[in-house]
């Protein structure tokens, strides 16, 4: 791939990256979460067409218009998200956009025989006849790698495959790579896990905002050049806090766990507790469990964690987000659009939505008092819009974001869970909502941030504790802040500084923190 | 404000419903049947035609707005007017009491739907489907397959002919010098209720919101299962005095009444400009549907159109008019 520009609009995801596969290579492909990895890779894969730049494979220009045209060149894709159909059989997904047929009839046998190879192959014990739906995660994203890789392909990309994979199963997903790499093929390895990158790599492309940052054999980097390349900006322009007072505890958890109704675990034992007027952020990458762990907090999973929520030093029991909204808990969940807000109702009713019982008089909301409300809002937030009885919709995402923002303030919230309160939003309006926030705590509200910009992180929280695999692995004050090492530990890479800076935290009187490891 | 409101009111679907009931209202003027749809009469006998259907569409709208559907309507109207003329006819039943257990029963039922759709999360057209059948049946098995009329049979055999409870008559009867019919002021009673617990009761804003989003609603602290629940309650307790206004106007309990009652119900929510997505709409669309439908079909009636013709040109209008709808997205 050369000189690939890519370009949303008047965003510019990706300039000018050059990028090479070799046979019987894997190239690990790193960087931050929107440093332009899957845009990459999605242009590989014939799902965008690059702005600008040119795709060669054995030495001949290609220009893969959709995924199946990627297919038949010898360009596969594993997609983070799984895109088999779980009510078919193992058999019928491994056939699914190949069949074999005989005049246009398909030929049972032949595609019998062909799963039974592909799953001898992945040494996983499934019968072709199951459905997908019946048989365990990892196994099913297993099956979507040899599908993949049935079809003899020159290229093979695999985007976090082994997220998803239990120990046992990523090691057949390696050895699987191993054959792969023996046969001539070249793979593409997207991965946030230090122990695969250094297990795997043979070489390793660094991308940051849309940059090609630094690429070169696997051999030239450890872990801390590796992680200073993805981080790499400069944080001179970052938003400062203003300083608050803490306050007294207002969330506690104790050993709170959630596990998937298939077993796996979401996190697991979970302590942290939260002073009124902070803001806590956690970090982690992608399946960290730190988004369940705020909606497991708020109720959205009922009463299924495990564990113990206080409020108030007042054990709240029986979770669920109707209880969550009465005792002041609000909850800004990271897809608005799918569940944040009502996007055919009103700004108005979207804002009064958590609170209505306010703004009713025997059950019947009143609408002056809710025109006053949402009014107020949007003065308070300056929500940009036309009129407040227009449908949410309409609204552009910064400004949608306020909306939900505006929901929260008026329950009289004590504590507010963000995740990712900033996605998809302008810089202008990111720093109003960082404003926000920072007003939010100055009247003693507590916050527990989820974001994936570690420089918003940074700047925005009181203490960042970093979770990896479900687990908080490590706890760092404002003056321990250090994109490097948060990044590190995020990605479960346990260095013995980190765990000494954690001893000494233990002994330092610092009650949260004792709670914490 | 309040002009801005009206303003966006008639540019949105009010007006898109208004523009085809005033096409319909037209038909009737060009198609008049010599001076007949200039009648008084004409109008009074459309209001009490479209009356109970306009009750099942009520109930309908609420369960619609959260984007579901209550196919069950038609059959638990059954239940109701074989109850209600059992217990008046048969029983000698209190008025009063049997309204009061006739709307329990419909309540009962429409519950059944609201446990199955809410709490056990069916996909409502198949809740309601069921129910739909089991309600038929039931009112078949009540009366064991036959009108409930004044005409009985004794245990001997003999015929015996029973007087026609008075609030039959009562039910059917008109009122302000014979321009309105009772069972007219219990359908506009129900409209009223309906639109007040839609428009303006914290109830109706969940519902819509449910509608709308039913995840962020959850998530908003809403008590979606209770709501949704409600809906379907509310619907089945509609069904229950359409059927026994229904009762009252055939002077009789027919197990099979109400059969495919439910579509023009859904036609006439669907045509006002309600979303069967959910999370858009009201009562009064459903209102406008309402006349849209009853009206069409009186006017054909007084042109004399055979029924063949009656349905498919009422299909042909449905069509129309939800076609008429979706330019205003």
């Amino acid at each position: 791939m050369r000189g690939i520009d890519m370009r949303f609009g008047a965003v510019t995801v990706l300039q000018d990256v050059d990028f090479t596969i070799y046979p019987g290579e894997v190239h690990l492909l790193a960087g931050e979460n929107g440093a332009g990895k899957s845009t990459l890779i999605k242009i590989l894969g014939g799902i965008y067409k690059p702005t600008a730049g040119e795709i060669t494979l054995d030495g001949t220009v290609i220009a893969p218009t959709s995924p199946l045209e990627a297919n038949a060149l010898g360009i596969s894709v594993i997609h983070q998200e799984l895109s088999l159909i779980p009510q078919m059989t193992v058999m019928e997904n491994l056939g699914l956009g190949r069949y074999n047929t005989r005049w246009g009839f398909l030929s049972p046998k032949s595609m019998e025989d062909e799963a039974i190879r592909v799953l001898q192959s992945l040494s996983i014990d499934v019968s072709p006849y199951d459905d997908v739906q019946d048989i365990a995660l990892s196994q099913q994203q297993l099956i979507e790698i040899g599908k993949a890789t049935s079809i003899n392909s020159r290229v093979i990309v695999m985007d976090e495959p082994s997220s998803a994979l239990s120990e046992r199963d990523a090691e057949i997903l390696f050895s699987l790579i191993e054959k792969l790499k023996k046969s001539g093929c070249g793979i593409v390895y997207i991965t946030h896990r230090m122990e695969e990158i250094q297990r795997l790599a043979d070489r390793i492309t660094v991308l940051r905002d849309g940059n090609l940052v630094s690429s070169g054999p696997a051999s030239d980097y450890d872990a801390r050049r590796l992680v200073k390349h993805m981080v790499g900006r400069e944080l001179g322009d970052h938003y400062e806090r203003s300083a608050t007072q803490l306050g007294d505890e207002v969330l506690k958890l104790k050993d709170f766990s959630l596990s998937k109704r298939d077993g796996t675990r979401l996190f697991s034992q979970i302590n942290l507790s939260l002073r009124a007027g902070e803001i806590l952020g956690i970090g982690g990458l992608q399946g960290s469990g730190a988004s369940a762990l705020l909606a497991a907090t708020f109720g959205a999973y009922g009463e299924r964690p495990q564990g113990q929520v206080l409020l108030h030093g007042e054990e709240y029991r029986h979770l669920n987000p109707k209880r969550s909204t009465q005792k002041g808990l609000g909850f800004v969940t990271n897809d608005r659009k799918a569940d944040g807000l009502v996007l055919p109702m009103s700004i108005t009713h979207n804002i009064t939505l958590a609170s209505l019982k306010n703004y009713s008089k025997w059950g019947f909301p009143i609408q002056v008092k809710e025109d006053e409300a949402a009014m107020s809002s949007q003065q308070e937030l300056s929500i940009r819009a036309a009129s407040l009885d227009m449908p949410v919709q309409g609204l552009s995402g910064g400004n949608q974001q306020k909306v939900v923002l505006a929901k929260w303030m008026r329950i009289a919230p004590k504590v507010i869970l963000m995740d990712e309160p900033t996605r998809g939003v302008d810089i202008g309006a990111k720093w109003e909502i960082y404003a926000l926030l920072d007003a939010l705590v100055a009247q003693g509200v507590g916050i527990i941030l989820i974001t994936s910009e570690l420089s918003e992180l940074m700047a925005l929280s009181d203490r960042i504790a970093v979770m990896h695999r479900g687990e908080m692995v490590q706890e760092f004050r404002p003056s321990q802040y250090n994109p490097e090492s948060i990044l590190a530990a995020a990605m479960g890479q346990s260095n013995s500084e980190s765990l000494t800076n954690m001893e000494n935290h233990s002994q330092s009187k610092q009650p949260s923190a004792k709670e914490r490891m | 404000m309040t002009n801005n409101r009206f303003a966006k009111m008639m540019t949105g679907y009010t007006g898109k419903a208004l523009i085809s009931l005033l096409v319909v209202i037209l038909l009737g003027i060009i198609f008049n049947a010599d001076g007949a749809f200039f009648k008084l009469g004409t109008h009074r006998d459309a209001l009490r035609q479209l009356s109970v259907y306009g009750i099942l569409a009520c109930g309908m709208t609420l369960v619609i707005v959260t984007g579901g559907i209550d196919l069950s309507v038609g059959s638990i109207l059954a239940v109701s007017s074989v109850c209600f003329s059992l217990f008046s006819i048969h029983y000698d039943m209190a008025p009063a009491l049997a309204i009061i257990l006739c709307i329990l029963i419909g309540t009962a039922l429409g519950s059944v739907s609201g446990t199955l759709v809410a709490g056990l999360k069916l996909q409502p057209f198949i809740a309601t489907l069921a129910m739909m059948t089991f309600a038929r049946g039931f009112a078949k098995y009540i009366t064991g397959g036959q009108k409930i009329s004044t005409y009985l049979t004794d245990a001997d055999g003999n015929v015996i002919i029973k007087e026609l409870p008075q609030i039959f008559q009562f039910i059917d009867s008109r009122i302000f010098g014979g321009n309105l019919t009772i069972v007219s002021v219990i359908f506009l009673f129900c409209f009223l209720i309906a639109w007040v617990l839609l428009a303006r009761h914290k109830w109706g804003r969940e519902l819509i919101a449910i509608g709308g989003n039913e995840e962020s609603a959850r998530l908003s602290g809403i008590p979606v299962v209770l709501s949704k629940f409600a809906a379907y309650a509310f619907s089945g307790a509609m069904c229950a005095i359409a059927g026994i206004c229904q009762a009252a106007q055939e002077t009789q309990g027919d197990p099979e009444a109400g059969a495919s009652y439910e579509l023009t119900a859904i036609a006439m929510v669907v045509i006002g400009g309600t979303s069967l997505a959910g999370g858009r709409g009201g009562m009064g669309l459903t209102f406008l549907g309402i006349l849209i439908i009853g009206y069409l079909e009186k006017i054909l009636s007084i042109n004399a159109v055979p029924e063949s013709g009656r349905l498919m040109i009422t299909g042909f209008i449905i069509i129309l008019a939800v076609l008429m709808q979706r330019k205003a997205d």
